[in-house]
Order: structure tokens, then sequence, then C-alpha cells
């Protein structure tokens, strides 16, 4: 038999906090809601739908061994470590877990709360994260001039020859690792933003609805057409469309990544540009936005100026593809004879479980033959800002994905969140695959035009 | 790092050994409720010839050992013991053989059930024991726990597929047990001691198992009781008429409740019980056996019986069933699943008896469970923080295990005992039993290092 003594010695060094790392006490965590992190009976269902997991198979990098370190903190046996602070941006917030959890565990809020606490405490700062964390959550995406100012610096950078020179001497041969290969990730930035191609109110012939338009931050930059085409479906399946000027970054990319205060406000300020009680519904096109945007009810419960208008606010976001869906889509004219596949964005399936929507709009259009895509609700790796932070894993996902594009040998992915294109661009582009990454609804404003210039 | 972590980290090297706080707490526990132990050091090898190495270096330095899989066990059977050596064994998951003239397949430990049924299904054949977990749970597991399953009654449960085991001892002794043969009686059946002894004898590493062939063809039904008491009738009626179905289940009307609430499915909420039918296997007689069931469950006092015509219209009378657990999960904090288990002519009184403690005692506990095999899920739904509730959980479980010895039954028919129900394995075994099960565990581990605490003392 094993004595008490001999189990003691063995037990001696355990529990000691790693003396490495640095540590905080935490707020946030230690304020949740007790019921929300106990609500995980630990089942270990999350365990297979989990990219981390299945790439490591170490618990600690699993939804379940997260929220158990989490409550180990929140019950005050663990201080807020620099290894817990890794792990959790090791985690690529996917939301795969909440799909796969019998017992309906938040595990989104739990994260939000848990960065929150990592930031809040310092664990992981550093000189350059700092800098980065400063320059980009702090002043790019909270002010629409500065963010379309960079925009106009890449414009110029990618649209005036600076760009294919860099490539074809292949000069980022001469940057860091981290930054070359940061290089084929920045997005395809458009000469026109979203204001220059929408007007601030428009209205179909035949009005039935009146909705308002979110126009992104990134989506603004990168995919401002997307934007466009959203206005036409919507005036196309007769809804007025009001498109407040220079938006604000929702803050959805600041909750993600720990900053709760400057996100409160920036909802406070999305709140603030659009008159909801004229409005049906307020649509947005991108998942990940979405997926925030109807939780900005839970995020401003406490502040009473904003509570209640906060609460209708998240009755009243729609998808765009869950709008339509829910108003009935009007089948174009026109056909696209073309087969596409669909990624299933994160913040779509697992973030809004909307994932039939999508489909009924591609399936309106006539003679487009959608093709199922092995693995479609697997990650591909963006995950937000991941793909900067991460690359390592991020690049592991998105060569899963652009495999499984392969197989299905279709020319174009349809999918519907900025961040997903983007990594989806620069996976085909390094595969070398003829594949056009596209969002669902573009095909569908397509399919519209082709009618009216047929 | 401490000392058995540096020593263990030569030998596994410091990816596969992990010892920081961060990680250890990850292992704490399994799928039981409120249990948690912290181990000293956990360590993920890729062969027996690691697992033994790590065992034997245990032996030498008397430190406990705790295997595990996917950590989705029941009864606390993997929580750590206090300073112990987790070996987490998901790692091991290769497939050895899959032998389509023997019908076996050959895996390692480690792997995924779900994997096993996946080949099985590819091959045309099935491997039919299927626990709820069988998407997370390692093979190893399985066998470790003897798991059961939806199919029991008809297809037997883990310990009727295992033909051949590898297993290391406490000594670090690789052993070989069992081969290909249906037939085999060389000596004591050594491989069945394994079966179920929940890593208190020896590391399981490779599992051969036996499949049998796909049954061509499936009918699923849906009947609606008024009466609790005319649902076990049922089912024990159609077992008289020798028909064995591969499927029944049932939900009591808490769980009914809850499901309805969560999924909108329209259950008959004023009924006291659905019970689900499946029968399996060739065509003609899937079809006769499942005209023979309905016509039962009609004459016992059904007020409602479906037949499912496709395969889409059985996923909606199978979806309530599915959803049991989920719908009982997200109801309250803490939840904590049952398996007494009874002879299934007991069925109804067991039943009756649960829904009155649950009152007696002021608590909600849904029952749903494996009907035609007697096996019994009560799930209390309570909050672990409420020190006052959960100690009349303890006194209804108590009280219910008793009466499940009673009526001849069983504490634990398919979760194990593990730390959950080691309290109450003396009453239930009786003396001389248990005093045969601790012999052979001085025999097997005279040391005491193997998963110590677990099953008894």
């Amino acid at each position: 038999m094993v004595t008490d003594e001999e189990l003691h010695r063995a037990a001696i060094e355990i529990g000691r906090a790693n003396p490495e790392g640095r540590q905080g006490a935490a707020k946030y965590l230690r304020r949740l809601d007790y019921s929300v992190l106990q609500q995980c009976i630990h089942c270990g269902m999350c365990l297979p739908t989990c990219p981390t997991y299945e790439e490591t198979k170490l618990e600690r990098n699993s939804p379940r061994g997260r929220i158990a370190l989490m409550r180990r903190i929140a019950d005050g046996h663990l201080e807020v470590t620099q290894a817990f602070g890794q792990e959790l941006y090791f985690c690529l917030g996917c939301l795969a877990c909440e799909t796969a959890c019998p017992a309906d565990v938040h595990y989104g809020e739990m994260l939000e709360q848990a960065r929150a606490d990592i930031e809040q405490t310092g664990v992981l700062r550093n000189l350059v994260r700092d800098l980065v964390r400063a320059l980009t959550l702090g002043w790019m995406f909270t002010s629409p001039r500065v963010l379309r100012a960079v925009g106009r610096l890449i414009w110029l950078y990618q649209a005036t020859g600076p760009e294919s020179l860099v490539r074809q001497l292949k000069l980022t041969r001469l940057l860091p690792k981290r930054l070359r290969d940061l290089e084929p990730l920045m997005p395809r930035v458009q000469w026109h933003f979203t204001d220059g191609l929408i007007e601030p109110v428009e209205t179909p012939a035949n009005q039935k609805y009146r909705v308002g338009l979110l126009t992104g931050c990134v989506q603004d930059l990168a995919f401002s057409q997307v934007n466009r085409d959203t206005a036409d479906v919507l005036l196309a399946n007769d809804c007025e469309v009001v498109t407040p000027r220079a938006q604000f970054c929702c803050g959805s990319i600041h909750t993600h990544n720990g900053e709760v205060d400057l996100a409160k406000a920036l909802a406070r300020r999305t709140l603030d540009s659009f008159d909801l009680e004229q409005l049906d519904a307020v649509v947005t096109n991108a998942a990940g936005c979405g997926t925030h945007l109807k939780s900005v009810g839970h995020l401003l419960q406490d502040d009473p100026a904003f509570a209640a208008r906060a609460a209708k606010w998240s009755e009243k976001v729609r998808d765009i593809h869950e709008w339509l869906a829910e108003i009935g889509i009007r089948e174009p004219a026109a056909s696209i004879p073309q087969k596409v596949t669909y990624h299933e964005a994160c913040h779509l399936y697992h973030g809004q479980k909307i994932n039939r929507q999508p489909r009924q709009v591609l399936k309106a259009i006539p003679g487009l033959e959608l093709v199922e895509l092995p693995e479609s609700v697997w990650c591909c790796g963006s995950a937000g800002i991941y793909n900067i932070t991460q690359p390592e894993m991020a690049q592991k996902l998105l060569r899963r994905k652009i495999e499984n594009i392969a197989t299905t040998m279709v020319p174009v992915v349809a999918a519907a969140n900025p961040g997903c294109s983007m990594q989806l661009q620069a996976g085909v582009r390094e595969a070398n695959l003829k594949v056009k990454i596209v969002h669902p609804i573009s095909l569908l404003a397509q399919a519209y035009r082709n009618a009216e210039t047929r | 790092m401490h000392k058995i972590a540096e020593d263990l980290t030569r030998m596994l090297g410091a990816e596969r050994t992990l010892w920081e706080p961060e990680h250890l707490a990850t292992y704490g526990f399994d799928g039981t409720a409120t249990l948690y132990g912290q181990a000293g050091c956990v360590v993920l090898p890729k062969t027996g010839t690691e697992v033994s190495q790590v065992v034997r270096y245990a032996a030498q330095n008397r430190i406990p050992v705790v295997a595990r899989g996917s950590g989705t066990g029941l009864s606390g059977g993997s929580v750590p013991v206090p300073g112990c050596i987790v070996l987490c064994l998901v790692q091991m998951d290769r497939v050895l053989e899959l032998d389509h003239k023997n019908l076996t397949i050959h895996v390692e430990s480690g792997v995924v059930t779900q994997k096993v049924a996946e080949l099985a299904e590819a091959a045309g054949l099935l491997y039919p024991p299927d626990p709820g977990s069988m998407k997370v749970s390692t093979i190893g597991g399985n066998v470790a726990e003897n798991s059961g399953g939806l199919r029991g009654l008809k297809y037997g449960v883990t310990r009727d597929y295992v033909m051949g085991l590898e297993v290391v001892l406490a000594n670090g002794e690789i052993i070989s047990l069992g081969n290909k043969c249906v037939k085999d009686v060389e000596g004591y059946s050594m491989k069945d001691i394994f079966i179920g002894s929940e890593g208190t004898l020896g590391i399981i590493t490779k599992v051969l198992l036996q499949l049998v062939p796909r049954p061509r063809a499936r009918k699923t039904l849906l009947a609606t009781f008024s009466q609790m008491d005319a649902a076990a009738e049922t089912v024990s009626a159609i077992i008289a008429a020798k028909v064995i179905p591969c499927t029944l289940e049932f939900l009591d009307q808490i769980t009914m409740k809850c499901v309805d609430e969560y999924a909108h499915l329209g259950l008959p909420l004023n009924a006291e019980a659905i019970l689900l039918m499946e029968t399996d296997g060739h065509p003609a007689v899937v079809e006769e056996e499942a005209q023979q069931m309905a016509e039962i469950a009609r004459n016992h006092g059904a007020t409602a019986v479906q037949m499912a015509q496709s395969a889409e219209e059985a996923a909606q009378l199978t979806a309530a069933r599915r959803m049991a657990f989920s719908a009982l999960a997200r109801v309250s904090p803490t939840t904590i699943l049952e398996d007494a288990t009874v002879p299934r002519s007991e069925l109804a009184s067991m039943i009756r008896f649960i829904q009155q403690t649950a009152a007696k005692y002021a608590l909600t506990v849904g029952t749903f469970g494996h009907m035609g095999d007697g096996n019994l899920h009560p799930t209390f739904l309570t909050n672990e923080k409420d020190a006052a509730e959960m100690a009349r959980v303890e006194k209804a479980m108590e009280d219910i295990f008793d009466h499940a010895v009673k009526l001849g039954g069983t504490i634990t028919g398919e979760h194990g005992v593990g730390l959950a129900k080691k309290a109450f394995l003396p009453k239930a075994v009786g003396t001389a039993s248990l005093e045969l099960m601790r012999q052979l565990k001085r025999t097997l581990d005279p040391d005491n290092i193997l998963n110590p605490g677990k099953i008894f003392d």
C-alpha cells in the first residue's frame, strides 16, 4: 500500500504556480455569474469539434480544459498566469464547441471575460504587443477616418506598383518571417469605400420594409462591392436601405480581444448612428460582426442609458441571409450556370446557427449548382486576427480547408465573412488554385443584374 | 519542475510530460459531477513500451498511476489520485488491422469508439456497443468500464465484443491475452478480468474486437402511454412474444417536458411515458416484428403508436430520445446522471420509486433510459453550490440504490463504481464478493499503485 506520506511526497510540488510566468488577480472571471461557468458538465462532447484539441490532443487546448482553468481562477485556486493568457489566445474562438455542447454552455461569453482578465492583469504584455494593440484596437479600429487613411495607403501600395515589384523581386525575403507571412493576408483594398457606392437612403419601386445596413470596417475597405451588392439585393427584395455614413467599427474585434470598455463605447456609437424605431431590421453581411451585434443587448445590459435600446437592437439585428429567408427571396429571372461550394463562416454557423439560409440564397439562383464542401464547418484559421497572432496554427487550418476545397473541383467558393474571404484568397493563391472566393449575396446580386441587362 | 516530472521528461520528452498547474488542472476530472483531484504529472505515451516504462518507474517509486482516455467517465474512475501520474492514452490511436475474413478489428486503446464504428460500417459491418459518449470516448476506456449503450438488449455490451487485449501489468510487464478464435478455453479467461476493472488491475494498450454483419433493415416506432406501468408491461410483453428489438428506450414526463421546452417537438406532455422501439435484421423479419410490436403496444394501453416510413421519419421519432440528456443538462447548473439497473420485470416499480423519492426529498429528477435491459438513468437536476440540496441528493441516491438492490438489481449498470459508487458497493455485493475482489487486486497489484482507492479502498 502507498502510505499517506509517500503520496504527500509525490504531491508536494503540486499546485505551485508557475514561478517563471507573470501573474495577476482575476476581476472579470471572479465577477462572472457562477452559473455560467458551472453549466459545463465536462462531458467532453466539445473535444472532437475543437480544431486546437484535434491538433494537439492536449486537454488544455480544448474548450473543456479552458473552462476548467477559468473555473479554477474564478474559484481562487489559480491566478491569471502567462500560460493561461497564452492558452486563451491559442483558442480560435470559432465556437464549434457551443454547437456541440449538450448543456448550452456560453463559451464565447466566458472567453471574452477571460481575455478581458488577461488584458486587465497584463500577463501577456510586452512592447511589441502593446504597440500593435494600441495601433490597431486603440487607434485604427476606433476611428473610421484613420482606418480609411490606412486603407488608402494600402491601396496606393497595391494599385500603383510597389506591391507587384515587391512580389516580383521577392523583397519580402528581407522582412522578418512573422511579417513576411502577413504580406499575402493583406486585404485587397478597393478605391471606393461604401459611402461612395451607396446613397444614404435608397428606395425600391415597391417598398415593403425599411432596413438599416451595417457596412463594417474591413468589409468597407476590402469588400465595399459586397456592401453595394447587399444593398442591391435588399432593393430587389422590396427593402428600402438606410446606410449611415462613415460607420464606426462595431467593436466585435475589441470584445474578442479583451477590450470590453472600448467595445462598449463602440457599441454605443453604432446604436447612435441608427434610428432604430424607423427600421424593421438592421442588416449585416459579415458573420463576425453579426454574432457580436446580436449580443450588444447583453454587453450594455448594465448601462442605464442604453440597456433598453441595446436590447431592442439585438432583436432587430439580422444576418443578410437570415433576413432574406425571413421575408422570402425573390427568384432572379436570369441564371448563373455555375458550380459553387459553400464555406460556413464559424460566426454564422456556430455563432448564429445560420446554415440553412445561405444555402437558400444560393439555391434561389437558377442554374447554380451547390456542391457541398467536405468539413464545411471546420474553421479556416482566419478567426478575426488569429491568423496574425497565431500564424502556425492558422496556416494548418487553412491548408486543411484548401485541400477540402480542391477535392470539390469547384471554381467558386461562397463565404459570408470578410475574414474568411481574405484567408481563403491567400490560401488559394498560395496553392495556385483557380478558385474565386465570393460572398453568396454577390452571386445573387449578379443574377439580378444579369436579368436587368438581358 | 519536480523530481518525478524531470524523470518522466527524460523518458518521454518535454512535449508529452505535463506538470505545470495550467495543464494539471485540466486533467483533474472526468465526466462526473463534483469530483476533482490534482495529479503530480500527466504523461502521453505513444506506445505500449512507453506505458510499460512509466509503470515500471511508478512501481519502483511507489507512485500511483491513473490511466485515462478522453475522460468521459461517469463514476470518477479516471479522476486523479492526488499526486499521481496520469497516463493519458489518447495519443495511442493507431488502427492496427481490420480483418475481413475473421470479422475483427485490432486497435490501440486510444482510438475513439466512433472511429471503430465508422471503420466497421465502411466494411459493411457493425460494432454494436454505442455508449452515449462514443464520439469522444476511447475504446480502451470503454473496455476498462465495460460500457453499454442503447443496443444492449439485443447485442450486449463492450465485454461481448472483446476477443483480445494487450495489458501492461502493475510491474510494467506487457502481456497479450485472447486471440481471434471464437472458441478458446485455455485456462482462465484472463482478458475478462481486465474488462470493467476500471484501471485498477492493468493498463489496457491494445484491443482486439469482434464485429458482426451489418443488419440490412431497421424499423423505428414510437408509442405513447398515459401510464408508466403500461409502458413497462408493453416491454415485458414484447420480450415474452420472443421479439428482441435492438432498441427499447423510454422517457418519463419530466424528461419529455425538458425536451419539449428545449426543442419544441410537440411531445405528448400529459402522457407519463413515451417508448422508442427499433428492430433490425432481415427486411421481412423486421417488417413482421414492427407490426407485432405496434400491436402489443396498442393491446397494452398505448394511446398512440407511430411507425416511421422513411429514414427521415425515423430520425424524427428518435429525436426526443437523442436529445434527452442535453435537454436535462441545460436546465440546472449541476447534472448528476445515475444508472441504477433492475431486472426488466421490476421496471415499473423502480420508476415509481424514483418518482416518489424525488418528491420525498423535494428534488427534480428526470428519468429516461434503456427500458429493454432495465437500465435506468435517473438524472438529478441540481446545484452543487447548494449544500442542503446536495445532502438531499445524497440521501435520495442512497434510497434509490437500496431499492434497486432489493429488487435484485445493481447500483450501476454501465457507468462503473469508480469513486462515485464506492460507498454503496459493500452493501450491494456483500462482504464475500468484495473480499474476492480485494484478493484479486492484491494479487495483480501488490503495491496498490494502479488507480488506488477506486471501486473499493
